[in-house]
């Protein structure tokens, strides 16, 4: 099968790759480039697990194909930290016991990044909104809204 | 978090110093950095994707399988078949002893619910053996077929399942579990009211994030490692060694973090055909259910109907209970003899009935075999009793919680299935209810204890 050259910056590095023509970003990301953040939990654009963001937008990894991703920025869940210090939206799942099995978390995360990145001081309503693709089967909403509140919480205390 | 200690006030004087504490849980760091490693996080060179061609009939006899276009199909490797299979029939629970095997790890003769798994094709990617898999021509007879616990008991029902020549399962003690304590009749005869009740539910999907999947390695030592997210590893080691007729020391099961299971990922559906498909080809195999599978395919909780008669005395006791219960185990077996026992034991709920009948039945019919799912066999009981409780209370003019108070069970209460009640909590728990929810109940209810008898 035809293969084509993906190549786009991923988290900050220059990546390469190339991939069967028509496989998805989801694809690329976990089979070549080594980043299973990511998850794919439906392969449809139904449950947000492979939320990633490409230059700046949320975008359905499971829904983009790689070879539309040239040039990009590409950042994921992997990427969000610095070095061992999390990135608040991090921090604030783990306090708030935002997770249990864990396979929602990267994708929601990065929604939940993207909101922050555009509205630093979200209210409840923006919260759910920003998360109303994600899908989580185990924790509850709630733990998940409260810890994107606190993470926006503590990113104005510390810019204060 | 606010923890009661009276009712400990006995044993413990010290101070508790981890309960009641909020801890971080110990996996939580990966979940947040995307670093913990689910099945699915593996690629191996080379790795072969298996799809399966499933039923599309609930009920129907196989006359012939033709596989010939789809292995001319470009990137196909392989296409299995029941003959490849080892040990094609099992059931899951044979490894303590409840059996008949029922259940063919890939069709043979028959199949017996729409979804169930025929041809396996393996492929060089995914899309090429969906591809290869629409291409299998399997010529059904289609037959009647049996779509609820109502038409599975009918006397001239089809039969859905051969291995069981009826459409429930026969236990050793019977046509159903039985429950029998005091004199049921007895009890009706002196209540003051009876109330008669049916319920029913629908099956229901666990819809894990995680789709059911594993992923198989042939290894230079002859042994296969299996990465899977099943929630039952030694099940799956031991029925795969029993399906795949390959000593247990040959299989190296690896699991780790499950993407949410909740009782769904107990079956054994995916394991032993990718290990045989691992073998036969010699290559890594990768069998992950597609979200379409999880939601159609994969054992949901299974439909119960559930028939309750109570009689129940003017001053709030309920002095006979009769059940009749009715589990849809779908076409197999799998937990569900063990689900409808369970539930058996547990019709009498949390309460000290004098006389109980209970008979409780897994039934078969050509629907999605049902399997584990959260307190499977007792969840859907719990709803349907607790509904009792409050008409029950309702009949004769009782605030419910009261009517609760007055049956609950306590300490050195016999239980109907023979088990002495100890360590109950049941009566502090609802006095903390009863204040933290603002229903007042009776002061006589405030001083009872679960330890002691009043009177
Ligand atoms: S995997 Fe992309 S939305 Fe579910
Ligand atoms: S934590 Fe399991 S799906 Fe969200």
């Amino acid at each position: 099968m035809a293969k084509v050259p993906v190549q786009f910056t991923l988290n900050g590095s220059e990546r390469a790759e190339f991939v069967e023509s028509g496989s998805t970003l989801l694809a690329a990301l976990r089979d070549k480039m080594g980043d299973t953040s990511p998850k794919g939990g439906c392969l449809q654009g139904t449950c947000g697990a492979c939320t990633v963001m490409v230059d700046g937008e949320l975008r359905l990894s499971c829904l983009t194909l790689a070879e539309t991703c040239n040039d990009a920025q590409i950042r994921t869940t992997a990427g969000l930290a610095n070095g061992e210090v999390l990135h608040p939206l991090q921090r604030a799942f783990e306090d708030a016991f935002a997770a249990q099995c864990g396979f929602c978390t990267p994708g929601m995360i990065m929604a939940a990044a993207a909101l922050l990145e555009r509205n630093p001081n979200p209210d409840r309503a923006d919260v759910v909104e920003a998360i109303s693709g994600n899908v989580c089967r185990c924790t509850g909403y709630e733990p998940i809204i409260q810890a994107v509140l606190l993470a926006a919480r503590a990113n104005s205390t510390s810019a204060a | 978090m606010k923890l009661s200690k009276s009712y400990f006030a006995d044993e413990r004087t010290d101070d508790f110093v981890e309960i009641g504490q909020p801890r971080p849980r110990s996996d939580i760091r990966g979940h947040v950095t995307g670093r913990t490693a689910y099945f699915a996080d593996r690629t191996f060179p080379g790795l072969l994707h298996l799809k399966m061609v499933r039923s599309p009939h609930h009920h129907a006899r196989i006359r012939g399988i033709d596989t010939s276009e789809a292995e001319k199909h470009p990137g196909v490797a392989r296409i299995i078949t029941a003959k490849d299979v080892p040990q094609n029939l099992y059931t899951i629970l044979i490894l303590i002893q409840v059996g008949p095997e029922d259940e063919h790890v890939l069709a043979e003769d028959k199949v017996r619910w729409k979804g169930e798994a025929v041809v396996a094709v393996l492929a060089e990617t995914a899309r090429a053996a969906e591809e290869a898999a629409a291409k299998v021509k399997v010529d059904y007879e289609v037959l009647p077929a049996v779509l609820s616990i109502e038409e599975a008991l009918k006397p001239d029902a089809p039969i859905v399942n051969e291995h069981h020549g009826r459409n429930y399962y026969l236990y050793d003690s019977g046509e159903c579990r039985k429950v029998r304590f005091g004199d049921a009749e007895k009890g009706f005869a002196q209540a003051d009211h009876i109330l008669e009740e049916s319920y029913s539910s629908g099956p229901i999907e666990h819809a894990p994030l995680e789709t059911s999947g594993c992923i198989v390695t042939p290894e230079a030592n002859g042994r296969f490692t299996c990465y899977t997210n099943t929630q039952a590893m030694f099940f799956t080691l031991d029925n795969a060694s029993i399906i795949l007729q390959m000593p247990g020391h040959k299989l190296h099961m690896v699991g780790g973090t499950v993407g949410g299971g909740f009782g769904g990922k107990v079956d054994v559906t995916v394991e032993p055909v990718a290990i045989l498909a691992a073998k036969l080809t010699g290559r890594p195999v990768s069998f992950i259910y597609s979200r379409e599978e999880e939601m159609q395919v994969s054992s949901p909780r299974a439909a119960e109907k559930i028939v309750i008669k109570d009689g129940v005395m003017k001053d709030g006791r309920i002095v006979a209970r009769q059940v009749m219960a009715y589990i849809d185990a779908g076409a197999y077996s799998r937990h569900s003899p063990y689900g409808a026992q369970k539930s058996a034991a547990h019709f009498p709920g949390p309460y000290t009935i004098p006389n109980v009948a209970i008979d409780s039945y897994c039934v078969y019919t050509n629907r999605t075999p049902s399997s584990a799912m959260r307190g499977f066999g007792v969840t859907i009981g719990d709803f349907a009793l607790e509904v009792q409780t409050d008409k029950l209370a309702r009949l004769i003019g009782m605030d419910p919680l009261e009517f609760r108070f007055i049956n609950a069970y306590r300490d050195g209460d016999m239980k109907a299935h023979r088990q002495p009640t100890e360590g109950a909590a049941l009566i502090e728990c609802m006095q903390e209810a009863s204040v933290i929810a603002g229903w007042p109940v009776d002061e006589r209810f405030m001083k009872m204890s679960s330890q002691t008898r009043e009177g």
